[in-house]
């Protein structure tokens, strides 16, 4: 049965162990300030209401606040991830198995 | 709302789809094999797959659905722009260059890859389809209601047009032409959104919105024993009214039309709209035929402040000064209720002045403040849990990283796509917020409001905003029928059924599925007419994280995952998400049925059919341990 990869990647285990750990470290950093987002929404919804700066509430400063973490967190994850496949140097070797 | 087609808005549509099928017509001829068309031959560059991640994600529900309910229900809206964004932190951290090591055309590859599974296949299949066909609803949803304003056609039309375009265009090209056409049209609605938020800012904050908004009048009345008895201006006549749970409707009749009001605490009685159905199927716009025009748009600001001082007007704002001044103001909101008073079914919306604080917190429409119940909490953390596990559950997300060359391409195109949404999301706040107090909001369709509030600035502008939407329905839509395709094709026919076929053949099957999918989803599409298609998608992304993403996870970080166990786990998802979302409130309310009466009291079922897929999984994988040969996982070493 053909469905593995449609091309084998040689990246060694190191790399690998890094990247799933760091990718997972800050999973559960942004999961943990989501959760408090939907907590203080779902149990203290009035104290979403308090302007926190410029006028604006925490409602909107948390939640676009979320938007940005992500986007930061996102552009750190790969440059870890780019710096740690440079210095180990094995990304981007690659076989095909086919070709269109 | 009565909309008539404009020369300009046809000519600049059929511009928009005449370069959609240019585009796939130019790469259908090159795409001759099964990788081709599934997977692109997995050439796509990161920072196009990463654009065309947003085009396919930034759909009718994004854009229209968002949209309109920041407009008729501002923060909560926009919780669901968090929650959508927020789902690609698990996509990036966790699924994404896994699952491009693993996976070959489909995530069933990915799933399968480690056991060889029929089992696997066959569910991984049925669930890509369930999910592909609830995800489709919407984007069917959303093209009925912008071919009507647009074309002026009716709903089923549109749905009809959009199903006939995108069948022909997935059965000619494939994988890569989607790309592009999705990398085309993610470009061109940030682009425009941002000059839409730029205009919405400029103009500012008015009390009335432009020359000739309606002018909703109010009246004095005078009660006896509960009931109006005289008002203020005698040209009108009391003709009926109808009390309910602390509301008090009036209805009242000045020069031989009929309309309902609303009652105030203060004796005040403020306009309302209605649309009114008699007994012999007669239904009256505001007491009148829908050809009069009375039924008009809606949404204005009640009271201006900007730093304490209430203000006519806030001429050009900023950004920040915009939200904070609409923090400090009051806003109209127009609130929908259906009552029956004699042999009159009355659909009425009736004015609420809101604060602004208020419209920027939670509660319009999730009711989570102090009284709420327990049952309406749930609600919204289901939601919430649903948005966030979600998206790395949805198999046209999925399918984009086998476009990319490596693991590394997957990852920084998810980056792409994170940046590009999230900064697209910060502006639906802004477009939501801008329809609300710009006198544009059709009642009846919540989805519209994006699209009108682009009309505020001119047909020109509302005909390139309603093009860029119906090409983000015709991308979505072309992601979602390649994915079930596949799933056809590939994961059942080819992999559970053994059918081997040659390439060529494969792709044909894979052409008719999409056809066959097509047309399920233009039948959905106009049996769901009026529904938001935010919360529609909502519902989508519930079954995804509940049937595929408990897999995912624990194949990638449990040892003990077993091939019974994640067929068991799919299954239960797909079952009990399917199984609440049709006995929940809103669907009974669909069915016709009162909201009430249902017997599952939440909307969203993410909350309980996640954790029992998690749960299946690991007590279906603790029962099927093979003690000889214990599986290793090797996720990410393969």
């Amino acid at each position: 049965m053909d469905h593995g990869p449609a091309v084998e990647y040689h990246e060694c285990e190191e790399l690998l162990k890094y990247k799933q750990k760091a990718g997972l470290r800050l999973f559960f950093v942004y999961s943990a300030i989501y959760g408090i987002f939907v907590l203080l929404n779902t149990v203290f919804p009035r104290m979403m209401e308090s302007v926190v700066f410029f006028g604006l509430n925490l409602a909107i400063v948390y939640g676009i606040g979320l938007i940005v973490v992500a986007i930061i967190l996102g552009l750190f994850y790969n440059h870890q991830c780019t710096k740690m496949e440079r210095r180990l140097d094995t990304s981007g070797s690659k076989t095909l198995r086919g070709s269109e | 709302m009565i909309y008539t087609a404009s020369p300009l808005a046809v000519g600049i549509f059929f511009a928009v789809v005449a370069a959609v099928l240019g585009i796939s017509f130019y790469f259908g001829r090159k795409t001759t094999s099964a990788r081709g068309y599934f997977a692109a031959g997995g050439t796509i560059h990161w920072s196009v797959n990463g654009i065309a991640f947003a085009g396919d994600y930034l759909s009718a529900a994004s854009f229209l659905g968002i949209c309109g309910m920041i407009a008729f229900s501002g923060f909560d809206g926009f919780l669901y722009s968090i929650g959508y964004l927020a789902g690609w932190v698990v996509a990036l951290f966790v699924v994404a260059e896994p699952l491009k090591r693993m996976g070959k055309f489909t995530f069933a590859d990915a799933l399968d890859s480690k056991f060889n599974s029929k089992g696997i296949r066959l569910m991984a299949a049925i669930s890509t389809l369930v999910v592909s066909i609830f995800y489709l609803i919407p984007q069917m949803v959303g093209a009925g209601a912008l071919v009507t304003p647009l074309l002026g056609l009716p709903h089923w039309v549109g749905v009809t047009l959009v199903g006939g375009i995108v069948i022909f265009i997935v059965t000619t090209a494939g994988m890569k032409s989607t790309t592009y056409v999705q990398f085309l049209k993610g470009a061109l609605l940030i682009v425009f959104s941002v000059i839409l938020v730029f205009l919405v800012v400029d103009r500012g904050v008015q009390d009335i919105p432009y020359e000739g908004y309606h002018d909703f009048i109010t009246l004095q009345a005078e009660l006896t024993d509960g009931s109006v008895t005289s008002l203020s201006d005698p040209a009108y006549t009391i003709k009926g009214e109808y009390t309910e749970n602390g509301l008090h409707f009036v209805k009242l009749e000045k020069d031989g039309i009929s309309n309902w009001w609303n009652l105030e605490e203060t004796g005040t009685l403020t306009e309302a709209l209605s649309i009114v159905t008699l007994s012999d199927g007669t239904v009256l716009y505001n007491g009148a035929p829908r050809e009069d025009q009375l039924f008009y748009p809606v949404g204005n600001m009640h009271r201006i402040t900007v730093d304490g001082e209430q203000v006519e007007e806030a001429g050009s704002l900023n950004i920040i000064s915009f939200l904070a001044v609409i923090q400090e103001s009051e806003v109209v909101r127009f609130i929908a209720d259906v009552f029956i008073s004699g042999d009159e079914r009355v659909r009425i919306w009736y004015q609420k002045v809101t604060p602004g604080n208020e419209i920027l917190s939670p509660g319009l429409k999730f009711h989570i403040d102090e009284g709420s119940s327990f049952a309406e909490k749930m609600n919204f953390i289901s939601l919430m849990l649903a948005l966030f596990f979600g998206t790395a559950a949805l198999p046209h997300v999925l399918i984009r990283y086998y476009t990319v060359p490596t693991p590394s391409a997957a990852r920084k195109s998810t980056i792409v796509a994170i940046a590009a949404i999230g900064f697209f999301y910060i502006l639906t706040l802004y477009m939501g917020l801008g329809a609300m107090i710009s006198g544009v909001l059709d009642v009846e369709s919540s989805n519209m409001s994006a699209p009108l509030l682009a009309q505020s600035f001119g047909t020109l502008m509302f005909a390139i905003i309603s093009a860029i939407a119906f090409a983000t329905v015709l991308g979505t839509v072309s992601g979602l029928i390649v994915a079930s395709s596949g799933a056809v094709a590939h994961d059942f026919i080819d992999n559970f059924l053994g059918k081997k076929f040659s390439d060529h053949k494969k792709v044909i099957i894979g052409k008719f599925a999409a056809v066959g999918t097509g047309l399920i989803a233009i039948l959905l599409g106009i049996a769901f007419k009026g529904m938001n298609v935010a919360y529609l998608v909502g519902l989508a992304f519930a079954i995804a994280a509940s049937a595929n993403l408990p897999s995912i996870l624990l194949l990638l970080f449990w040892k003990k995952t077993t091939a019974k166990g994640i067929t068991a786990s799919i299954t239960a998802g797909i079952i009990s998400a399917v199984g609440i979302i049709m006995l929940s409130p809103s669907m009974f309310t669909r069915y016709g049925l009162e909201a009430s009466s249902a017997p599952f009291p939440l909307d969203n079922p993410g909350i309980i059919s996640i954790p029992l897929s998690f749960a299946v999984l690991i007590i279906v994988s603790l029962m099927t341990q093979d003690k000889r040969q214990p599986f290793e996982v090797k996720a990410s070493t393969s």
